[in-house]
């Protein structure tokens, strides 16, 4: 029994990390094969894709985006981070859930709120400054380099947030008061040995940023294509959406985009694994005393409310009111007297959304639980057994982390256009894609409990009689139970949330409801499009909320 | 009951395989408390769990009233779930989802055999009662104490009523009080029950306290078996002497045998002394000689006879129920236990005295 659920589970993942993937690779480097000839090797793609001028002009836009918007998430982020750890200043805890709440936004629907924000005519923010100064100048634009590394990097700055923080909260402050012992000033104690000993943490975060935005969708395709300034990604997705699709293209670009991902992560956990030596955790129980701010603690708090306000509260409140209009107009006295609710009518009576619906939440259902299973067996694998394929095996799970999403969809388009078993264009091929995309999340909270279980509960289900499957099921899967119910819940929200690989995959009967956006900006529709959105953030936020009191029980019930 | 022979365990290590447990063999008796005692790293628990079927060794035998558990030379290898045998975890691996009759419960209903729901009630009850825990069948596994966790890991490994049962350290978690009663209940619990027993330990005491037989570890060897009063009085080499209890070492060189060979006239740092040889020493062997504090006598007159010198307190350690005392003799300090009445001052003479039969002459291990 066990050598068959392990042999099983391994295969899976194996197949599901590595076939779609080399054959993308092996595709990237052939020529399809024509009624006259068979494939053959030919590096055309590769040439066509990198000889251009356009090409260096596409990296440069790429890379100068993702630093761009890693530089604006970091610093948010940071900042935030630093306030809410180190700092009295008021209101932390409404601040730390508040910077939650973008995580289960989709972001679709944040780059279209922010289109209505930021775009240089009818943009809200130049609306309203306009009035304000009695000019007509554009005072922002989305539609430009910068405009999309701030949205991106706004959107991720909660990243930023949570990463920051915990490398704050890591810290030893015996180090500090040792330095503050030693007579040195509380600027010097910052500048010496704070931000000296975050500084690791702080470039690895920097790095994750850096390859997820590279990664992004969203933004390149709504803001940057419209802009006429395409990065990796939204090439990759032009390549395959024009008519004919020129898939080779696409595999180059993605080749690209994935040597670049990969030497980040990959020098990214060189840096961790260096950090890891002058570590700065010691389990210790102190919190280091917050930093009195006096008179500037309103303006400190002030600042995070505008972020929040530029973060939340206005891409919220911009689709609230485009949702009760039945054509999109700015907020003025005369289009308050429109207000209606035939978008919602409309939202909830257009069957193509009633079946987006249906089909977003069967795949993130089928996806949560197909990952946490999975994962559960080959987590056991990696943490419990000693051979020496355990690594490999820990490292072929962690794999769909460095691929793109966008990839992702592009490598399973690829491989299954090619090797007909009957999921081309059913949810099955959604199904495989999400379940790559996700493995590693599920690897991760997994891996966390599972390390928490002692070796001798396990030992001593076997030296009471149980088989190894009577014990995974009764001793491994209940004390796993918290971690698993809370990457479910996870693996849900971030899969009802997909685009990237989806935007590739679906068919005529299996949108989900990101696509319906997606395809509902393209179409023009956005007070049908905002409708949707608020109703799905509605949803999103109580799922959300659900899994947080979920969660927070089953940690207490386990020890 | 149980036999283990030339057991030897391998690990991958750096550089190589490294063997964490070297030939070691013993027998068990049945209804007898065996205890492997040594340091921490010298293969003790790997010898348990060798038997317990929960590490592969490289070679050896292990059986069990002739049921041959594992055999290396005849690929036999019982997984651990078919063996039968109760263990006790360090950590006592109490199962947190469950409550205390599940945990107990659970190795009457996760094993092949079927047993009636009344049955299980029974046995379980019938277990949580001798460990003084069946008030407390339906509380949460987690809410209990210490010593409550201690029992009920016991009960659960006494619940299948195993041929043998095998405890790693079970008393390392409680505090010292704790400790001091869980030995007591333990060995009463043993010898009720006459259940064969192999107990492992880095407690001298405990080990002490608790066999009939003790065997002391070292380097992954079996270096030393025998009963709790031969191991204390007797060690056969100076790493026993040093590891059970306290005891002072001078080394010396073998002179001469009286008549009969029951003393041995040694050279030492202290002058000639008459010894106990402990095993086959020849003229000119270069040997450790070993007293136990207990065994130095002390008096601030001179005192008579072999073995006596004068000497002067160094420094005293006042311990309620005794007083130890650093008594420099010649260029030496030893170590002797004395009464607490005994008040000599710091750097007043004191005078020594050890019987040859407490100072026991051990083959130097070289150097």
């Amino acid at each position: 029994m066990r050598a068959l659920v392990v042999g099983v589970s391994i295969a899976l993942v194996a197949w599901l990390a590595l076939v779609p993937l080399g054959f993308m690779l092996w595709q990237s480097a052939h020529a399809p094969a024509g009624a006259a000839e068979a494939t053959r090797f030919t590096l055309d793609h590769y040439r066509a894709a990198y000889s251009s001028r356009d090409t260096a002009w596409l990296l440069g836009n790429s890379l100068q985006f993702a630093a761009g918007a890693a530089l604006v998430a970091f610093t948010l982020g940071t900042l935030l981070a630093f306030v809410n750890e180190r700092t009295d200043a008021p209101f932390k805890r409404l601040f730390f859930a508040l910077s939650l709440v973008p995580l289960v936004i989709p972001g679709v629907l944040f780059v279209v709120a922010w289109m209505l924000l930021g775009s240089p005519r009818i943009g809200l923010v130049n609306v309203a400054l306009r009035a304000l100064f009695g000019t007509d100048h554009v005072f922002v634009n989305v539609y430009t380099l910068a405009g999309m590394a701030f949205v991106d990097g706004l959107h991720y700055s909660p990243m930023a947030f949570l990463m920051m923080s915990a490398a704050f909260r890591a810290m030893d402050p015996a180090l500090e008061e040792a330095a503050l012992t030693s007579g040195a000033s509380l600027r010097a104690v910052f500048a010496q040995i704070t931000f000296r000993l975050a500084w690791p943490a702080a470039f690895a975060t920097i790095l994750i940023l850096f390859v997820r935005a590279l990664e992004s969708f969203e933004v390149p395709a709504l803001l940057g294509l419209p802009g006429g300034i395409p990065v990796l990604t939204s090439a990759i997705f032009a390549a395959v959406h024009r008519y004919p699709a020129n898939v080779g293209l696409a595999s180059a670009y993605a080749v690209a985009l994935l040597a670049i991902a990969s030497a980040g992560l990959w020098f990214q956990s060189r840096l961790l694994a260096r950090g890891e030596r002058h570590a700065t955790v010691t389990g210790k129980g102190f919190r280091a005393r917050p930093i009195e701010l006096g008179r500037w603690r309103m303006p400190v708090a002030t600042l995070c409310i505008v972020y929040f306000l530029l973060l939340i509260g206005l891409p919220f409140l911009v689709l609230l009111w485009s949702s009760f209009q039945t054509f999109y107009a700015v907020p003025s006295r005369a289009a308050l007297a429109h207000l209606t609710l035939e978008p919602y009518r409309f939202v909830l009576g257009f069957p193509a959304i009633a079946r987006a619906t249906l089909n977003s939440v069967v795949l993130a259902i089928g996806t949560a639980t197909v990952i946490m299973l999975l994962t559960a067996v080959v987590c056991w694998v990696v943490v419990r057994t000693r051979g020496r394929g355990r690594a490999l095996v820990d490292q072929m799970a962690s794999l769909p982390m460095v691929v793109p999403g966008l990839v992702v969809g592009l490598a399973l388009m690829v491989f299954y256009l090619h090797v007909d078993i009957g999921v081309y264009g059913t949810l099955w091929i959604l199904l495989i894609a999400y379940v790559t995309r996700f493995l590693p999340y599920g690897m991760r909270y997994n891996a966390a409990s599972m390390l928490g279980i002692h070796r001798e509960l396990e030992e001593s289900a076997a030296t009471s009689g149980a088989s190894w499957w009577a014990t995974f099921r009764h001793i491994v899967l209940p004390l796993l139970a918290p971690g698993l119910v809370a990457g479910w819940l996870y693996i849900v929200i971030v899969s009802i949330r997909e685009l990237s690989s989806s935007i590739l995959l679906y068919g005529p009967r299996t949108e989900v409801l990101s696509i319906v956006i997606f395809e509902m900006w393209e179409n023009g529709q956005y007070v049908e499009l905002s409708a949707l959105g608020v109703l799905m953030i509605g949803a999103l936020l109580a799922l959300a909320l659900v899994a947080q009191r979920l969660t927070g029980r089953l940690g207490v019930g386990a020890a | 009951m149980l036999s283990v022979r030339g057991l030897t365990t391998e690990y991958a290590g750096r550089g190589g395989t490294v063997r964490a447990v070297a030939d070691v063999s013993f027998d068990v008796p049945r209804g007898r408390f065996f205890t492997l005692l040594g340091p921490s790293g010298c293969g003790k628990t790997t010898t348990l769990r060798s038997i317990a079927g929960l590490e592969r060794p490289a070679a050896g035998e292990i059986s069990v009233e002739s049921t041959v558990v594992f055999s290396a030379a005849r690929g036999v290898f019982v997984p651990a779930n078919r063996r039968g045998f109760g263990v006790v975890f360090q950590s006592y691996a109490i199962w947190p989802h469950m409550n205390v009759f599940r945990n107990v419960a659970f190795p009457l209903v996760a094993g092949p055999r079927r047993m009636s729901r009344a049955e299980v009630r029974d046995r379980v009850l019938r277990v949580l009662k001798t460990v003084a825990l069946d008030d407390l069948a339906d509380r949460d596994a987690t809410k209990l104490s210490g010593g409550q966790q201690q029992r009920l890991a016991l009960a659960r490994a006494l619940v299948m009523e195993p041929k043998l049962l095998l405890l790693d350290e079970p008393l390392s978690n409680l505090d010292a009080k704790l400790r001091e009663r869980m030995r007591f209940e333990l060995k009463r619990l043993q010898r009720e029950l006459r259940v064969t027993t192999v107990y492992v330990t880095h407690d001298q005491s405990e080990a002490l306290a608790l066999s009939h037989e003790i065997g002391v570890m070292s380097g992954g060897r079996l270096v030393q078996v025998g009963t709790p009063r031969s191991i204390y009085a007797r060690p056969a080499n100076p790493f026993v002497a040093d590891f059970v209890g306290t005891t002072n070492f001078l080394r010396g060189e073998v002179r001469g045998f009286d008549a009969d060979g029951a003393r041995v006239r040694v050279e030492s740092e202290i002058g000639s002394v008459a010894a106990t040889p402990s095993e086959d020493l020849g003229v000119g062997d270069r040997v450790v000689l070993t007293a136990r504090p207990e065994d130095v006598e002390l008096a601030e007159t001179p005192l008579a006879g072999v073995n006596a010198w004068p000497g002067s307190v160094e420094q005293k350690v006042y311990l309620g129920e005794s007083i130890d005392f650093r008594v420099r003799v010649c260029d030496r300090v030893l170590l002797a236990r004395a009464h607490p009445r005994l008040a000599t001052k710091i750097g007043e003479p004191l005078h020594v005295r050890i019987a040859p039969e407490s100072l026991l002459a051990l083959k130097s291990d070289g150097g």
